[in-house]
């Protein structure tokens, strides 16, 4: 169970116009300008939902992950992720979620895919047994066999994240935190993602949160849409209630519709 | 603990796969070791009277210093780290159950040891095989070999938890490389990797002697050399211990502080 009550979080943002004597008026007086990332975020969400959480960049979306991930500490408000503030007992609360950034990698670059999976399972002190389960259950899901002695560095992007897939559920973790998972990814790769996210939902129960700006994502996986825009949640039900209320149709072109008349883009 | 061996082993096992980057390093070394010998000989040959240390122990000196040089070298830096600071991808780090300082800590220390296994014995072989006067003599007393490799590891950890600092200061700084080049270069003159301590005047050698920076090089070296026993060994061993245990001290609080207020860079 993840609730989220009035988080606050913002960022100061260093400012200056281009030139060089901008630049040196920089260099005694820097300007810089508080970015409110979010405000008052409040959700819910109970063990085993599938949760897209989407709006257009810079709304707060990976802000919010990275806090519910313990990575960031929030100005004000209060979370708890089963009954942990993931901050304050960061390591604890580590243990029991996975993480996805699409847009990095935790894989060890020079190193075949297998030696960073040791290295996790060191890291997260899981058992051999669990470990060869975990890993037999994950190769053969997510069709790694060839790539486990490969180098991470000379994986295309969509083998690359399969493995890192692979990387963040070795320790069987209750919570699953995707932030862009299928960003770069060819049609069959983006399908054999959805797939398995799927298939781990409704085995192993667990609890999804993924923010995406491919709405056949939001489609193809979550039962649940929270909607934020400008560090505000503006919207939080689920698809059928996002058509009821916004017309059948092509999901892009409603979310986009929703974007401008919330003027959040 | 566990957890952390899993990143040093990782970490050593990756770093001795660099054998052209030892080969040449190694070179260099030799060079660089030859070079300083001859230097010294000039010095030693014009006024022995003058010199501060045999010139036997000055050889041991420059011969184990090349030997091993990634132990002491502050620029053996992780420039990984300093990026996952720069570019953000410390997130993952953070999402780890293990302390980050621990972890970087084991990597920093496996990272040097797989340096210098790779370069340590064949200079000391090579130093052991030249003509007087530049040979290397072993030492011969166990106890001599006994503080030296117990002052080496020690000035090892030392040196480690010094860079330490670098990279978490990076965290408040984001670019590391201003506080780098300063950092690096301080500890270089302040250590004797440049020129030995006992060659400084006398009250610069005394305020050098209680800095941390003395503990990292110059106390195993002279200590091997024979140049440095009895009590004041001693005390230089103890602070070691002092500064060792100041610096870490000081890099952990300094990692809590900027774990607290971390802002992941890009996105």
């Amino acid at each position: 169970m993840i609730t989220m009550e009035h988080v606050n979080k913002s960022y100061r943002v260093a400012k200056r116009s281009a030139g060089m004597k901008e630049a040196c008026k920089a260099f005694f007086r820097r300007e810089s300008q508080r970015i409110e990332a979010l405000k008052d975020v409040s959700f819910s969400i109970e063990d085993g939902e599938m949760v897209g959480y989407i709006g257009p960049n810079g709304a707060g979306k990976s802000s919010t992950i990275k806090i519910l991930s313990g990575i960031l500490t929030p100005e004000s408000g209060s979370c708890l992720v089963d009954g942990r503030i993931p901050w304050k007992d960061r390591i604890q609360h580590v243990k029991h979620i996975g993480v996805v950034f699409g847009q990095r990698s935790q894989l060890w670059w020079d190193v075949p895919i297998l030696d960073s999976f040791r290295l996790l399972q060191d890291i997260y002190s899981i058992s051999n047994s669990m470990y060869q389960n975990n890993l037999e259950e994950l190769t053969e899901l997510l069709d790694l066999k060839e790539l486990l002695r490969t180098p991470a560095r000379q994986l295309s992007l969509g083998q690359r994240m399969r493995c890192e897939l692979a990387a963040s559920l070795l320790h069987s973790p209750d919570i699953l935190f995707l932030d862009e998972p299928t960003i770069g990814l060819d049609a069959v790769s983006k399908l054999a993602v959805r797939e398995f996210i799927r298939r781990l939902n409704r085995e192993h129960h667990t609890t999804v949160i993924l923010t995406t700006h491919d709405m056949q994502d939001i489609e193809a996986i979550t039962d649940r849409i929270i909607l934020i825009g400008k560090g505000r949640v503006l919207m939080d039900g689920t698809l059928d209630q996002l058509h009821a209320q916004e017309g059948e149709g092509d999901l892009d072109q409603i979310i986009a519709g929703l974007y401008r008349r919330l003027d959040i883009v | 603990m566990k957890k952390y061996f899993a990143f040093f082993k990782l970490r050593f096992n990756m770093g001795l796969q660099y054998r052209a980057a030892a080969a040449a390093g190694l070179t260099t070394q030799f060079v660089w070791g030859f070079m300083e010998c001859f230097v010294y000989r000039a010095f030693y040959e014009s006024d022995p009277g003058s010199f501060p240390m045999t010139f036997s122990a000055m050889a041991a000196y420059i011969w184990l210093q090349q030997a091993f040089l990634m132990f002491f070298s502050a620029w053996t830096l992780e420039n990984e780290l300093f990026d996952s600071i720069r570019e953000g991808s410390i997130a993952y780090e953070l999402c780890r159950p293990i302390s980050v300082y621990d972890m970087w800590f084991a990597r920093s220390v496996a990272l040097r040891l797989s340096r210098a296994a790779l370069r340590c014995f064949p200079i000391l072989l090579l130093a052991i095989l030249l003509p007087e006067p530049f040979r290397l003599h072993l030492a011969a007393s166990p106890s001599i070999w006994f503080w030296f490799l117990v002052t080496l590891i020690m000035g090892l950890l030392m040196m480690v938890a010094y860079c330490m600092l670098m990279y978490v200061l990076a965290f408040f700084t984001i670019s590391g490389d201003g506080l780098r080049t300063v950092m690096v270069f301080g500890v270089d003159f302040l250590a004797g990797a440049i020129i030995p301590l006992p060659f400084m005047p006398e009250t610069v050698q005394r305020v050098l002697e209680l800095l941390p920076f003395a503990g990292m090089q110059n106390v195993p070296l002279r200590i091997f050399s024979g140049d440095l026993t009895g009590a004041p060994m001693l005390r230089a061993v103890l602070l070691q211990v002092f500064w060792l245990a100041v610096l870490i001290v000081l890099g952990k609080c300094l990692c809590k502080i900027a774990e607290r207020r971390i802002v992941v860079q890009g996105g």
